[in-house]
């Protein structure tokens, strides 16, 4: 093999049908409203720890239906329970966040 | 003629290009990757087909290279732009016909500017008086050497003596067309199926007798963009991105990619070799790579032209298996033979790429 001082970076295309979604799969069970998000973004504009951590239900949900892991941003979220007032869909984005935060703890 | 429906829709996305009277502009770049391709779009159209094109030995790069790299600035290839647009002038022609997918694109590009900013094109005009005592006109028509090749496909494929057909089984070779960013993702209305559709390739490669691959990193650049290549720190974005293309058209075994930029068939075609080293795999089948050819050598393969005439020897990945399934005749012992037959040697062979 050749070094030419260069090199391929990994690629951030996501293919759907290979994403392993056991995580997202699990959520659902526990917390279906999950499948009612429309990203929109509301609960995102809306939580206080979002600016200066980062933390968006939106990015939570949509990086779990392409099978990444998101136990990082969860750490983030105060419960303090905004999201779940501004839902357009009513989902209970608390309840969702302590469903994938136990899901968590059982794969410890 | 009145168009309505869909008709209406896809007339929106053609383009007016003149048969005749072409003044015709090279690439900087072109002649070292791909030597023989601008001299057989003349000779295919000029030549053979009897257009009147003309070409003239003062015309110099338009500066677009340099502009994108951000060594330049715009006005400066916008002086350079003027001065050819003047050489067209003296030489009594109106269209103005490059070879360059960036040419077209900054010629394209200066031509808006100074439709914008009048005020531009004036400065322009005093700074070319100032520097070289000439005038210039500004072209009826822009267009890139493949709008003709396309204009003219149905008068080649008449006079055809091979077809994109695999010459033992008669299935439609399956070709991939990658189109030059610049071409129509810069202005949409100047290209021909605009930005959404551009047909340019396609219809060369239908009315020659292959099948189009849809494959979902169609529209994906080729990885070239200027300074993710030429910064060799960034050159990892580069082979990337081709990298990224060539893992999305390979579940549809691609015979050859056509292109009509200076910069896309260079690294689709260099960095198979690169990807080769670095991954140990390829593209094509039996270990080859998928052949990359500029439209001009694929209009040469499809009259019949020498595969070594038309330069098909620079490339680094091997055609031969595409000229055994057009059935083109060549001589394998010829490959390397310089003018006159001279020996020129044999390149190196790389350790993964088949390419002999």
């Amino acid at each position: 093999m050749v070094d030419f001082g260069f090199g391929l970076s990994k690629s951030s295309a996501v293919r759907l049908d290979q994403v392993d979604l056991s995580l997202y799969r699990k959520l659902e069970v526990l917390e279906p409203g999950v499948r009612t998000c429309m990203s929109c973004g509301s609960c995102s504009a809306t939580c206080t720890a979002g600016p200066w951590s980062g933390m968006s239900v939106r990015k939570v949900i949509l990086n779990l239906q392409r099978g990444k892991d998101v136990s990082a941003m969860m750490q983030n979220c105060m419960l303090c329970g905004k999201c779940s007032m501004v839902c357009p869909r009513g989902i209970n984005t608390r309840h969702l966040i302590l469903s994938l935060c136990r899901i968590y703890g059982e794969r410890k | 003629m009145i168009y309505q429906g869909k008709q209406k829709i896809w007339s929106e996305y053609q383009k007016e290009i003149p048969a005749d009277g072409w003044f015709y502009v090279r690439s900087c770049i072109r002649q070292s990757f791909f030597p023989a391709s601008e001299k057989y779009f003349l000779a295919v159209c000029r030549d053979l087909l009897g257009k009147d094109i003309y070409e003239s030995e003062h015309h110099t790069t338009c500066g677009g290279i340099a502009y994108h790299c951000d060594t330049i600035p715009q006005e400066t290839a916008m002086t350079i732009v003027a001065r050819q647009f003047a050489l067209m002038k003296e030489a009594g022609y109106k269209n103005l016909v490059t070879s360059c997918i960036t040419s077209f694109g900054n010629y394209t590009e200066i031509l808006e500017t100074w439709r914008e900013f009048p005020e531009l094109e004036a400065r322009i005009r005093e700074n070319l008086w100032k520097a070289t005592r000439r005038e210039f006109d500004k072209p009826e028509y822009v267009a890139h050497a493949s709008d003709l090749v396309y204009k003219f496909r149905g008068e080649i494929a008449e006079k055809a003596v091979n077809r994109l057909v695999d010459v033992e089984t008669g299935r439609p070779l399956r070709i991939v067309e990658h189109i030059g960013c610049h071409y129509s993702k810069m202005f949409p209305h100047k290209g021909i199926g605009g930005a959404e559709y551009p047909y340019v390739l396609s219809g060369m490669v239908e009315s020659w007798g292959g099948e189009v691959i849809d494959y979902p990193e169609r529209r994906h650049c080729c990885g070239f963009g200027f300074r993710q290549y030429l910064v060799k720190a960034n050159r990892g974005y580069s082979v990337s991105n081709t990298h990224k293309k060539f893992e999305s058209m390979e579940p549809y075994h691609p015979d050859a990619i056509i292109t009509n930029c200076p910069g896309c068939p260079y690294f689709l075609d260099r960095w198979q070799y690169v990807i080769s080293e670095q991954t140990g795999k390829t593209y094509g089948s039996g270990g080859y790579g998928i052949p990359v050819l500029t439209y001009e050598e694929l209009a040469g393969l499809v009259l019949g032209y020498d595969p070594w005439d038309l330069g098909l020897q620079m490339h680094q990945v091997a055609v031969e298996p595409l000229l055994d399934k057009m059935g083109v005749k060549y001589d394998p012992d010829a490959k390397y033979l310089g003018l006159n037959k001279k020996d020129i040697l044999k390149p190196g062979l790389p350790s993964v790429l088949k390419c002999c």
